[in-house]
């Protein structure tokens, strides 16, 4: 019997504090890291921007990288590092057998063209004419295809040759945790020995921030740590930009090649909480008891976005259990949307592979000072759908 | 007795539910008989003016009460009528269908009218400042859900009673092929006896048809919208975007017999590679194409001689239709001059997301009814691509198994294979 327990072998992390695995367990484990935060570009609503990159690391051809809105490159840029990591780029072979799940937004418009529209149409009672005008000839012909969402993996094809297979899932943070579990459960049924996952999330445009603030849900006023935004100004989420990606693979297929083993990965639960009946906390609830969780003190890395009604949910249902000790990771990078809960599975996999664990990353967050076998990872929706995985030390 | 497991020892999987929406109507039932009268659905734009546009003709569905509401709303009530028709016909409960839902939608953005709306509702700042300050002021749950990716799958989960979080899915236009294999790959696994696989497009907007246009993708061949889509013709120029959606309901054939559900037939296998060449274009040896056919029949365990029909993509831009005639002829060799391939696109356009679930649909109706679909517009062929394309006319044939094909932008190649009967 083929051992198609997946693990993790591949981490490639982008955000506002940096990029990969190392400089992000560096940061996470200094006490008193401070969130890197852009209060000015979109008042008033502070982000967490993407730092420096020098693209041509991961996306060698300028070309390439014309191609692609600041959304698609992150992504591609963030799964170059992680085929990096897991030792497949460049190796035709396992990249041409690669299968590839990729969560992705889109919509990266053209805000200047945007804004000459709306400009325009004060003036103007045929806006429907208006529009043909202004988009016929003001519209870049390729921004089509760079702002496309299932475009994130069509590029990952064309820059790092992952050919095995290639589908895009979306959905918000949902997306991320069914990219994860399917890719799972491709592995443990024999349908995939290695897998690309993962999505990316560049908030810094308007129509990123609007996609949240149409429901009202961005916080406003001083910036405060994700528990801490109860009752404040706004809606309660601070975005940031940042990609995360990992190859999963079965663990047969990893020790075949003599591959470094970060983790592994075990159960990945997925839910669609009927929220308007106020039941996802119970929910949340019902999937913790499906974690298979370890007895003794746990550490959880929560996606909690800070929205109020669903991280007041998340929080009463860890605080349920008090062997858990979480660390809201939004309360450094940001709110990074389909990437969140790759993020948060990558940062338990990095605990348990050094052998440590996170401090508190605000005031108020339990201690946790022993040597994580498990780590949690929760990505509750801001708005809908909610997920979350246990991540073990290698057996 | 039929066997349960197939080659491979994983669960059968038939199709116990079919609903379809395209420009030629809802329901089987019409699209089955306009299909096969060789009827065609593309029609002039009236949904917005076409002043200055290239392209002046489309086959968006425009008689369902959300057409003027916004491609959200369309694409809602798209897929919820073909899941309703599916699932009746399964012979499910409407509102508690108890197994996961896989829906193919386009991406959304948020449309020119709510922009229109928002950005008069405040007169100070830049336009991005405005939108964002009156969008929180209003705070409509309406709005926000038209810009939300998952919010489709939402409501139909609600509204069936699927099981679990439901996966929207884009993969390009292949995207509807890729909501069938989904649904395929979860009942294999055991995850579940039965999944509602959903492919639903309704955004058929002037942006849309813009950006296409700028890609040089569309037919501009206005003056008689029934003729401008002529898949694998010389004079072929481009795809007419369109609109619709399909549903299946995919079952173990176990569960499908065990409570004595009629089996429309089976989803043998599915296929798919990734092309790395460019973000439009295929790679000019069509490898990762002629991968994804090959991929399609190992996984369904037939044989290259064992296809009786090709559903192609057909697609009637001049590149897919070369490309797709040289993989079809490199897998199957001189017998592909003697399988009939033909095109529903050269009746009811390019559905984009909606596609290859409309075309799965249509090659099972194929395989009951015994009739295959015709090429229509076939009036001036390619002599580069030698195929039997059933042109103009449908043909009384004895069908057994389907290759459908779908090819995307951003390389996404998918291929289902379908038997009329369990073996």
């Amino acid at each position: 019997m083929a051992n198609r327990d997946v693990v993790i072998t591949g981490i490639g992390l982008v955000s506002s504090l940096g990029e990969g695995g190392a400089a992000h367990w560096d940061k996470l484990t200094t006490a008193g890291t401070a969130p890197v935060i852009d209060a000015e570009r979109f008042q008033p609503y502070a982000i967490h921007p993407l730092p420096e990159i020098d693209w041509g690391l991961q996306i060698a051809k300028r070309g390439d990288q014309r191609q692609m809105e600041t959304w698609q490159r992150l992504g591609t840029y963030t799964a170059g590092m992680a085929l990096d990591d897991a030792g497949i780029k460049g190796n035709d072979e396992l990249s041409a057998t690669m299968d590839m799940v990729v969560a992705a937004g889109g919509g990266e418009r053209d805000e200047a063209v945007d804004a000459g529209v709306l400009a325009a149409s004060e003036n103007r009672t045929d806006r429907d004419v208006l529009i043909n005008e202004k988009l016929t000839t003001e519209l870049r012909p390729t921004l089509f295809l760079a702002q496309l969402s299932n475009l994130l993996a069509g590029n990952i094809s064309i820059v790092h040759k992952v050919t095995g297979s290639s589908r895009t899932f979306m959905g918000e943070e949902g997306a991320g945790v069914s990219a994860i579990e399917t890719a799972a459960a491709r592995i443990r049924s024999g349908q995939s020995t290695h897998v690309l996952v993962g999505g990316a999330f560049q908030t810094e445009h308007s129509d990123m921030l609007l996609g949240y603030e149409l429901a009202g849900y961005l916080h406003r006023g001083p910036w405060k740590p994700v528990w801490q935004r109860q009752g404040s100004e706004g809606g309660g989420v601070v975005t940031g930009s940042g990609g995360a990606f990992l190859v999963l693979e079965s663990r047969d297929h990893a020790e075949a090649r003599g591959q470094k083993i970060y983790a592994e990965l075990g159960p990945v639960l997925s839910g669609r909480a009927r929220r308007r009946n106020g039941g996802l906390s119970a929910n949340i609830a019902e999937l913790l008891a499906k974690a298979e969780l370890p007895e003794g003190e746990l550490l959880a890395i929560s996606g909690a976005s800070g929205a109020h009604a669903a991280t007041a949910a998340e929080r009463s249902a860890l605080d349920g259990n008090p062997a858990i000790a979480a660390r809201a990771l939004s309360s450094l990078t940001g709110h990074m949307k389909e990437a969140q809960f790759p993020f948060a599975v990558a940062l338990a996999a990095l605990a348990v592979d050094r052998g440590a664990g996170y401090p508190a990353f605000e005031a108020g967050e339990r201690d946790f000072s022993g040597q994580p076998r498990n780590v949690l990872a929760t990505a509750i929706g801001y708005h809908q759908f909610e997920g979350m995985a246990l991540v073990s030390a290698p057996r | 007795m039929v066997n349960l497991k197939d080659h491979l020892g994983r669960p059968v999987v038939a199709v116990t539910g079919i609903g379809v929406v395209t420009s030629l109507g809802v329901g089987k039932a019409d699209n089955w008989a306009a299909l096969t009268s060789g009827k065609s659905g593309i029609h002039p734009i009236t949904r917005f003016p076409t002043d200055l546009l290239n392209t002046r003709i489309s086959g968006m569905v425009d008689y369902l009460p959300s057409s003027t509401k916004g491609a959200s709303a369309l694409t809602y009530e798209l897929a919820e009528t073909a899941a309703l028709e599916a699932v009746e016909e399964a012979g499910f409960a409407t509102d508690d269908f108890d197994g996961p839902l896989f829906l193919a939608s386009p991406p959304v953005e948020l449309d020119w009218r709510d922009r229109f709306t928002l950005y008069a509702g405040d007169d100070e700042g830049s336009a991005s400042e405005r939108l964002l300050k009156v969008a929180r002021s209003q705070n409509s749950l309406d709005m926000f859900d038209t810009s939300q990716f998952g919010s489709i799958a939402d409501r139909l989960a609600d509204r069936f009673g699927t099981r679990g979080l439901p996966i929207t899915t884009s993969t390009a236009c292949a995207s509807g092929a890729t909501a069938i294999q989904l649904g395929v790959e979860a009942i294999r696994r055991g995850e579940c006896d039965r999944a509602l696989s959903v492919g639903a497009d309704g955004s058929a907007t002037a942006e849309a048809l813009i950006r296409f246009s700028l890609l040089s993708a569309l037919s501009t061949n206005n003056d008689v919208p029934e003729k401008a889509s002529k898949p694998f013709s010389k004079d072929r120029d481009g795809f007419v975007l369109a609109e619709g959606s399909a549903a299946l309901v995919l079952e173990s054939l176990e569960s499908a017999l065990a409570r004595g559900a009629e089996v429309l037939g089976i989803l043998r296998g599915c296929g798919e590679k990734a092309d790395d060449f460019h973000r439009t274009r295929s790679k000019p040896d069509g490898s990762p194409a002629i991968a994804a056919v090959k991929a399609a029949l190992a996984d369904a365990g037939l044989a290259e001689d064992e296809i009786d029909y090709v559903n192609a993509h057909g697609t009637s831009t001049p590149e897919n239709d070369k490309m797709e005639h040289l993989s079809l002829s490199t897998v199957f060799g001189e017998r592909i001059r003697k399988i009939p391939v033909s095109s529903n696109k050269s009746m009811i356009g390019h559905t984009l997301s909606a596609a290859g679930a409309i075309e799965a649909a249509f090659s099972l109706m194929t395989m009951r009814e015994g009739v295959i679909p015709p090429t229509i517009n076939y009036d001036n062929p390619d002599p580069s691509i030698e195929l039997d394309v059933v042109p103009n006319v449908m043909r009384k044939a004895e069908v057994r198994t389907v290759l459908s094909n779908s090819f995307g932008f951003g390389g996404q190649n998918t291929c289902l294979v379908m038997a009329r009967e369990p073996v």
